[in-house]
C-alpha cells in the first residue's frame, strides 16, 4: 500500500505505479496537463519511466481562464 | 509600424486579452475573436480529481494552434509558487516559453509586490524563459526589470480588476520613454475610452479581461475595446493638435460671412 498526496488530497494505491499509470486512474489520459512530483516537473517523456513511492507529493494542472 | 514585436515575434494586434469570468468557453471565444486579440492569457491550476472527467477544456475552445497562449502566475504571492507556475506552463504547453508574470502582494487590492516580482523573474530569464512583467507604474522598477531581460514591461493603469481607468498617466509617460522594449498597461482598464488614452499615451498594446468578461455584453465590448486600441494607437502616430486654453483661429472662414452685423460690443474687450 502507497498513499499519494495529489493536489493537496491523500489517495492509497494498493500496489506501486509510474506516471502514466496515475494518469490513466485519474481518467486523464490524452487531455493537456503537466505534472510537478515533489516540486520538480515530470516531463511527458518519462511519464512510463517514473516509479512513484510512498509520500510522494503531485501537482496535476491544466490551463483555465484567467487574466 | 503598426505591428506589435514581443520577443521577436510580430503581432497585428496591439490588444492582449483575459480569458477569466466568461460564462462559458463559447463566450470566451467569442469575445477574443471579436477582440481581434492574438495573445490570450490564461491561468493555471489543480485539475479535478476523479470528478468530471468530461469536462470540457479551455485549450480545446482557445488552441494554441491559433491564438499565442500566454500563461500567468495570477494568485501568486511568492517567488516560488510564481516560478513553479510558469515551469509547469512550459511544459503543459510544449515548451513555449512567453509567459507573463505577477507576483502579487497582497489579497485585498492584488498589487504587486516588486521585490518578489524581481526575484522571480531574475529566476525565469536564467531558465530561458521569455518574461513579460506585471508591475506598478514606477519608473524605476520598470527600467530594471527591463534591464534585466524582460521582454515587455506591463505597468497597471490602476488595480486589477478595478475598471479605475489610467490613474497615473505621468507615470505611464517616463515608463514609455525609458524603455526600449515594449510597454503594455495591463490591468484596470474599464472601458473603451481608457484603452483609447493608453494607447494616445504612447503604450504599445494593452492586456484586459475584466473590463470585456463583466461588461453586461462582453462579445460587444470586445470589439469597443478592438477599435479603441487601434484609434488610440492610430492618434498617438498621428499626433495630436497642441492643447490652447482658447483659440483665436476658426475651423471656418472669418471672411464671407452673410449679413454681417459686426461682433457684440460686449465681447469687443476679450
Amino acid at each position: 500500500m502507497i498513499q499519494l498526496i495529489i493536489n493537496g488530497q491523500s489517495q492509497q494505491f494498493a500496489a506501486p505505479l509510474n506516471v502514466a499509470q496515475l494518469i490513466d486512474h485519474l481518467s486523464l489520459q490524452g487531455k493537456r496537463i503537466a505534472i510537478e512530483r515533489n516540486g520538480t516537473i515530470v516531463p511527458r517523456s518519462q511519464f512510463t519511466e517514473q516509479l512513484l513511492v510512498h509520500g510522494d507529493r503531485l501537482e496535476v494542472v491544466i490551463a483555465v481562464g484567467g487574466g | 509600424m503598426n505591428n506589435l514585436t514581443i520577443a521577436g515575434k510580430t503581432y497585428a494586434s496591439r490588444l492582449l486579452v483575459g480569458t477569466g469570468k466568461y460564462k462559458d468557453f463559447a463566450e470566451t471565444r467569442a469575445a477574443v475573436d471579436a477582440s481581434g486579440a492574438e495573445i490570450i492569457t490564461v491561468a493555471i491550476r489543480r485539475t479535478n480529481i476523479g470528478q468530471n472527467a468530461n469536462e470540457p477544456s479551455l485549450l480545446e475552445a482557445l488552441p494554441p494552434t491559433k491564438y499565442t497562449i500566454l500563461p500567468n502566475t495570477a494568485g501568486c504571492y511568492t517567488v516560488e509558487d510564481a516560478v513553479r507556475t510558469l515551469r509547469l506552463a512550459r511544459e503543459l504547453l510544449d515548451g513555449h516559453s512567453l509567459v507573463k508574470l505577477e507576483v502579487l502582494g497582497d489579497p485585498k487590492t492584488l498589487y504587486p509586490n516588486v521585490v518578489e516580482t524581481i526575484k522571480a523573474a531574475e529566476i525565469l530569464i536564467k531558465e530561458g524563459f521569455q518574461v513579460m512583467v506585471y508591475t506598478s507604474d514606477d519608473p524605476i522598477i520598470a527600467k530594471q526589470l527591463e534591464e534585466m531581460g524582460c521582454v515587455a514591461i506591463m505597468p497597471l493603469a490602476s488595480l486589477i480588476g478595478s475598471g479605475m481607468g489610467i490613474l497615473n498617466p505621468w507615470n505611464l509617460q517616463i515608463i514609455i520613454e525609458n524603455a526600449k522594449v515594449p510597454v503594455l498597461v495591463d490591468a484596470g482598464v474599464g472601458t473603451a475610452s481608457d484603452a483609447v488614452i493608453a494607447m494616445e499615451l504612447g503604450c504599445d498594446g494593452v492586456l484586459m479581461n475584466t473590463a470585456i468578461a463583466a461588461a453586461k455584453q462582453p462579445v460587444l465590448m470586445a470589439s469597443a475595446m478592438r477599435k479603441a486600441v487601434e484609434a488610440g494607437r492610430e492618434a498617438y502616430l498621428a499626433g495630436r493638435m497642441a492643447k490652447k486654453f482658447y483659440s483665436a483661429s476658426p475651423s471656418s472662414p472669418i471672411e464671407g460671412v452673410i449679413a454681417r452685423a459686426g461682433i457684440p460690443t460686449s465681447q469687443k474687450t476679450i
